[in-house]
């Protein structure tokens, strides 16, 4: 039996995961502006970042903390939001060497990030458990440095410079949803749907009174749901996803 | 900020580590409902077209420089520019467009 080749050195991971770090930063420090601007000390921010280091996710949490919404409309929204990990960690348990014990597991999951998840499952053959941690170093190191400097530079800036690093976050976004949107119209359908239903929810005289975080699990289940329906994925276009 | 702020952020990251682990802990098998298959693929784009829109368009001090900022990420996006390229451009047209407009308007 032809034995895959397995990437299992830290500072192979280490490499690799070093311009998602750089990356991060950024995008970071505008998340740690944004939270200081919202009314957070510069710790809580951080304490955010390092626990949950993920992007979207904790935009959206950030105003349902700041606003004192319920504790179950947080963990729904999380549970929306960063519904797309379950996806990539079901991908990465086909990927991770069959030797990974459960308890390494549970820490390599820890750092499962759209990028962490692209870069390792590009690499051709297995990952180890040394690979995988080598890799989500930098990024976690990164994402927490950025929310502080971004938290405590934030009252030094100049207005004109907050209002244009608060689009940042949103660029990055459409970074990611355009070009799949492009090449796969079921993607382009889907992402169309949920930006209609969005817009409602905002401008409709009743259903604004909708919370935020609601608006945006009713949008994506309703869109997702409704690509699902009429655009079943084939097996193959899922793993190039 | 909320008095039981902590409560807020054990919620936010257990769900959020919950999910990630899950999957990768106890899943061996591929899953066989084609449904649920797609749901989770188109998911990620639903999310963010929805947190994207309308909100990009007050994210900024302006509406207008907003929807600069938003055409420059469009485009860029469009020709398949990296994250960081996207981002920082519609960041930098954002801010030269409050500034031109700043002196427009004197």
């Amino acid at each position: 039996m032809e034995e895959k080749q397995l990437h299992n050195r830290f500072s192979e991971g280490f490499r690799d995961g070093i311009p998602i770090g750089l990356g991060y930063l950024s995008v970071s420090f505008t998340f740690g502006m944004m939270a200081v601007s919202m009314g957070l000390p510069v710790w809580a921010a951080v304490v955010i970042s390092f626990t949950n280091v993920t992007s979207a996710g904790q935009f959206a949490g950030l105003s349902i903390l700041t606003a004192g919404s319920p504790l179950l409309e947080m963990a729904l929204t999380q549970l929306v939001i960063n519904s797309r990990y379950a996806l990539m960690s079901l991908s990465l348990s086909q990927k991770l060497h069959r030797s990974i014990s459960r308890a390494e597991r549970f820490l390599i999951a820890f750092g499962i990030t759209d990028e962490i998840f692209a870069v390792s499952s590009g690499k051709c053959g297995e990952v180890g458990t040394r690979y995988m941690l080598g890799l989500m170093s930098m990024p976690i190191v990164g994402w927490s440095l950025g929310t502080f400097v971004g938290a405590a530079a934030s009252s030094i800036l100049p207005e004109f410079i907050r209002s244009a690093l608060g689009i940042a976050i949103y660029g990055m976004f459409i970074a990611i949803i355009v070009p799949p949107a492009r090449h796969i119209r079921p993607v382009g359908i889907v992402v169309a749907a949920a930006v209609t239903l969005s817009c409602l929810f905002t401008y409709t005289p009743v259903l604004n009174q909708v919370s935020g975080g609601f608006v945006i699990i009713l949008c994506a289940v309703a869109a997702a749901a409704f690509g699902a329906k009429l655009y079943p994925v084939e097996e193959r276009s899922q793993s190039d996803a | 900020m909320p008095d039981n702020f902590i409560f807020y952020v054990a919620v936010m990251a257990g769900v959020t580590y919950l999910i990630r682990m899950l999957p990768l802990a106890l899943v061996k098998k591929k899953l066989k409902s084609r449904f649920i298959r797609s749901f989770l693929f188109y998911i990620p784009y639903a999310v963010l077209g929805a947190m994207t829109f309308p909100a990009i368009l007050y994210s900024t001090g302006r509406l207008y420089s907003a929807i600069a900022g938003l055409l420059a990420a469009g485009i860029l996006a469009y020709r398949e520019k990296s994250l960081l390229t996207v981002a920082g451009c519609s960041c930098a047209v954002v801010l030269v467009s409050e500034w031109v407009l700043r002196f427009a308007v004197k």
